[in-house]
């Protein structure tokens, strides 16, 4: 499997570590070896990353964590949000 | 990823006390709270709708909580219930269920178009470059424009880095469904972002970015780094 058009079919797998053993191996062996390949590769990883960072959210509602201990009826770890801010 | 072993795999969860399974409970599965809040906005894509799922979907998680298997994977659990949740609470008051399909998109759609720009500055990283051109909400907004099936797909892989064999068992559907949803959403999602980056006037619209009508490895140049 040398061909770039195969190799980049299966670039998706190779970044989401779905690929078999001897699939991931034969992949990272033509990265080592084709440039081209290798910056394709890498702006799907970086994407990836940029795509992971910025859809987490920043800030979960203060009140959120004692909101669901007090509905399983466990004891608050955190002070409420008005004490947090005095 | 593979399943986390459990801090405490010599739980009996048959002879333990309320008590302990509480105990068991609030260290194991309640430092999940922020990640299934963020997964919950992207569902629901609404602050106060995703913290109402949040809350029943624990709910649900500690009622059941018996019969969760240690040892075996917590998160992929939580987010399971955390689906079907969303999907049978929230989704029912939509009247019409998001079953848009998705336009076909071309293979390495970004790439293609902002891919060669991004490599000629190649004293920066892409990744420094890429996470310059989009901002939060745009990245978000991006996301939030799939249509529900791919969306869920595309967040449980990228965001939160689930395996395909892990995604299927959430969204309980195939592996094959699962890649060809990745597949298909992850494009759709690259065409959204390009064209934030053309509205914004940072790149120039074109009809066929270099190397489409072939494949985007094959290039006539060769690159050179650094």
């Amino acid at each position: 499997m040398d061909d770039c058009e195969e190799i980049l079919r299966e670039i998706y797998p190779y970044l989401d570590a779905s690929l078999s053993e001897g699939a991931r191996e034969e992949i990272q062996h033509h990265l080592d070896d084709c440039l081209d390949c290798l910056h394709v590769y890498d702006f799907h990883a970086e994407l990836r990353i940029v795509i992971a960072r910025k859809c987490k959210e920043q800030s979960v509602p203060p009140g959120l964590l004692a909101r669901v201990q007090d509905c399983l009826g466990m004891e608050p770890t955190n002070p409420p949000p008005m004490a947090r801010e005095a | 990823m593979n399943d986390t072993p459990a801090p405490n795999p010599e739980v009996d969860v048959a002879t333990e006390t309320e008590a302990q399974r509480t105990a068991r409970f609030e260290r194991d599965a309640m430092q999940y709270l922020d990640q299934l809040y963020s997964a919950a906005m992207r569902m629901t894509r609404n602050p106060a709708d995703a913290e109402d799922l949040v809350q029943e979907t624990f709910a649900k998680a500690f009622a059941a909580f018996h019969q969760f298997r240690p040892g075996t994977n917590l998160k992929a659990w939580l987010y399971r219930i955390l689906t079907n949740t969303y999907i049978n609470s929230y989704r029912a008051k939509q009247r019409r269920p998001d079953e848009r399909q998705l336009d076909e998109v071309e293979d390495f759609y970004l790439y293609r178009r902002i891919g060669a720009v991004e490599e000629a500055m190649a004293a920066r990283s892409a990744e420094d470059e890429l996470m310059d051109l989009f901002t939060d909400d745009e990245v978000k907004s991006a996301l939030d424009s799939l249509p529900e099936q791919f969306r869920l797909a595309v967040y449980l892989a990228d965001v939160e880095e689930f395996s395909y064999k892990e995604i299927a068992e959430i969204l309980d559907i195939p592996i094959g469904t699962v890649m060809s949803r990745l597949h298909r959403g992850r494009k759709a999602m690259q065409k959204e972002l390009y064209e934030f980056a053309v509205q914004r006037g940072l790149t120039t619209p074109v009809e066929q970015g270099p190397g489409a009508s072939g494949d985007g490895a094959e290039r006539e140049h060769q690159h050179t780094h650094g």
